[in-house]
């Protein structure tokens, strides 16, 4: 999603200026659809990719839900509603306005704010002059955020509670997320100044739930049991075909999440890059899932069905930066690469101790980071600046989380007692057995 | 009375349990265990960590019989879950001291 300064073409009527997130590059300005037809076409792309991206909630939680011990399957799924919520709430009472803060005007700044509440257009009114409604806008942009905040409940999963766990959750989505996005699609230091570009947010989303999950899996520490006496402990997943379903909800929600960062749909030209969208999306995950297919053919003897789960979403958040401008060929290598990450990287995060349940560190932000850099080879950047895109996101993630985390440590505490993480959190947290029927209990 | 427990490898449950129906013997109990013996455990991976599953799933039949029938009801458990190969498992033969059935309170061999 660039600035939303979408070029809507010839026809006077519907168009659009600066807006609260804007400016996108030249997106050929084919026929245009006269006035009201362009706002209704825009608006309609934000709607159906944003619910598809609300969607991809449903994703990680049964993609975290399968790949959790049985013991800990309804924390996954409590972590993974209550994130959404919180994430919305958040991005309604602060988020939005930290994440626009310059009305569309482009600016060097490092922080801003436009407001606090959100406040949404009344009834019947339409803020033609946008060329789209901005609250399809503020809808689309807070799935997004909600997005960031599940990736960090993947990798802490286990044994965190949830009390801090949605703590961290609403400072992340209430500022850590916005002020990174402030930078970029807010129109802020990262666009102005180093021309940094990342489309649907493999640096703004994915990195950022990553390192903010990587500090949190360093600070809270592995789960009782993992590493112990030099060996790498299994805790095989409860359920693969819900690890899976998740994984192919996903795949279907990042249509939305790639395909509308288009921001514009009420041209050919721009329904016709979305349909380049969707196809290099879908070619990069498939890259990305034969890849990790044939790597651990050959490293283990055996095709890991959860690293090929990984290596679809590596392909995917490797495309996310870039999915327009790439051939279909350097879609599916991207994608291809972002798949050979996660099979190198999850044995050396178990090597070096940091437990990560589900992979989340080398899919979203490995593979987060080789998405944007590559940007300079595919789109319209230098590699200096998606490095420094790269490198100050991770400063301001990685700082603000581990002070948080630490803060949390050390006062209401992260981790359940040991006693307690042995039962496992179902019971000790939320009371509710995921699979009663089958528990060892009388 | 003799009370026998046989460890048999999973697919052979229902074989056995034809076998010994067709003897004569009337009732069983079947859990599902895990165990070891000189066939050992595999090693599997797991998202690049190798581990050893070093018990293996099996079943445990129980069957209280009648003295008399019991070396009959050994020779089929034996014959049903044998395939040659190591893990077939092991049959154990106790004596039973009594047996009794809760609904109509009959006892002994009356019970079985």
């Amino acid at each position: 999603m660039k600035r939303m300064l979408a070029i809507m073409g010839a026809a006077g009527a519907a168009t659009l200026l600066a807006t609260p997130a804007i400016a996108q590059e030249a997106a050929p300005a084919a026929e245009a659809v006269a006035g009201g037809t362009a706002y209704i076409l825009n608006t309609l792309l934000f709607l159906l990719g944003g619910f598809l991206v609300m969607w991809m909630a449903a994703g990680f939680a049964m993609l975290e839900a399968g790949l959790v011990r049985s013991k800990n399957v309804s924390t996954q799924c409590i972590k993974n509603i209550g994130l959404y919520s919180i994430a919305g709430l958040m991005f309604w009472i602060i988020g939005y306005n930290i994440a626009y803060p310059h009305g569309g005007e482009a600016s060097n700044a490092i922080f801003g704010m436009a407001g606090t509440v959100y406040s949404m257009q009344g009834v019947g009114i339409a803020d033609t002059d946008t060329g789209y409604s901005v609250a399809s806008d503020w809808f689309f942009q807070m799935v997004f955020c909600a997005t960031t905040a599940s990736i960090v409940s993947g990798t802490v999963a286990e044994r965190i509670k949830i009390v801090p766990f949605f703590i961290f959750v609403s400072v992340l989505t209430a500022v850590i997320y916005p002020v990174v996005v402030s930078w970029e699609w807010g129109g802020g230091y990262l666009d102005t100044v180093w021309g940094f570009s990342d489309f649907a947010g493999s640096t703004l989303v994915h990195s950022t739930g990553g390192w903010a999950a990587l500090i949190g899996a360093i600070i809270i520490g592995p789960r009782l049991g993992r590493y112990v006496g030099g060996k790498v402990n299994v805790f095989p997943g409860s359920s693969i075909p819900l690890a899976t379903l998740g994984t192919f909800i996903l795949w279907l929600g990042w249509f939305g999440f790639n395909g509308a960062s288009q921001l514009a749909m009420g041209t050919v030209g721009d329904v016709s890059d979305v349909s380049k969208i969707f196809v290099n999306t879908n070619m990069a995950a498939a890259g990305g899932v034969v890849t990790a297919i044939i790597l651990t053919q050959i490293r283990y003897k055996k095709a890991d069905v959860t690293m090929a789960l990984n290596g679809a979403l590596a392909g995917l958040v490797s495309i996310t930066a870039e999915p327009l401008a790439p051939t279909v060929g350097q879609s599916v290598l991207i994608g291809g690469i972002g798949g050979a990450i996660v099979v190198f990287a999850v044995p050396l995060l178990d090597k070096l101790k940091i437990d990560d349940v589900v992979g989340a560190i080398p899919v979203h932000l490995f593979a987060g980071i080789w998405g944007t850099l590559i940007v300079a080879w595919t789109g319209d950047a230098t590699f200096v600046g998606q490095l420094v895109g790269v490198l100050l996101t991770g400063v301001w993630v990685s700082a603000a989380s581990a002070v948080l985390w630490l803060a949390l440590k050390y006062t209401i505490g992260i981790r359940p007692s040991e006693e307690d993480e042995m039962t496992g959190l179902d019971i000790t947290e939320v009371g509710v057995e995921s699979y009663p029927e089958f528990s060892s209990r009388m | 009375m003799k009370y026998l427990i046989a460890i048999i490898k999973p697919h052979k449950l229902d074989e056995v349990r034809d076998a010994l129906t067709e003897i004569g013997i009337a009732g069983m109990t079947a859990t599902e265990v895990k165990g070891f013996g000189r066939q050992k455990g595999q090693t599997e991976t797991y998202r690049g960590a190798e581990y050893t599953t070093n018990m293996v799933p099996k079943v445990k039949i129980e069957i209280a019989c009648a003295a008399d029938i019991a070396p009959a009801a050994i020779e089929a458990i034996q014959t049903a879950a044998g395939t040659g190969s190591i893990g077939d498992g092991k049959i154990f033969e106790m004596e039973l001291t009594s047996a009794l059935r809760i609904r109509t309170g009959d006892s002994g061999d009356t019970a079985l």
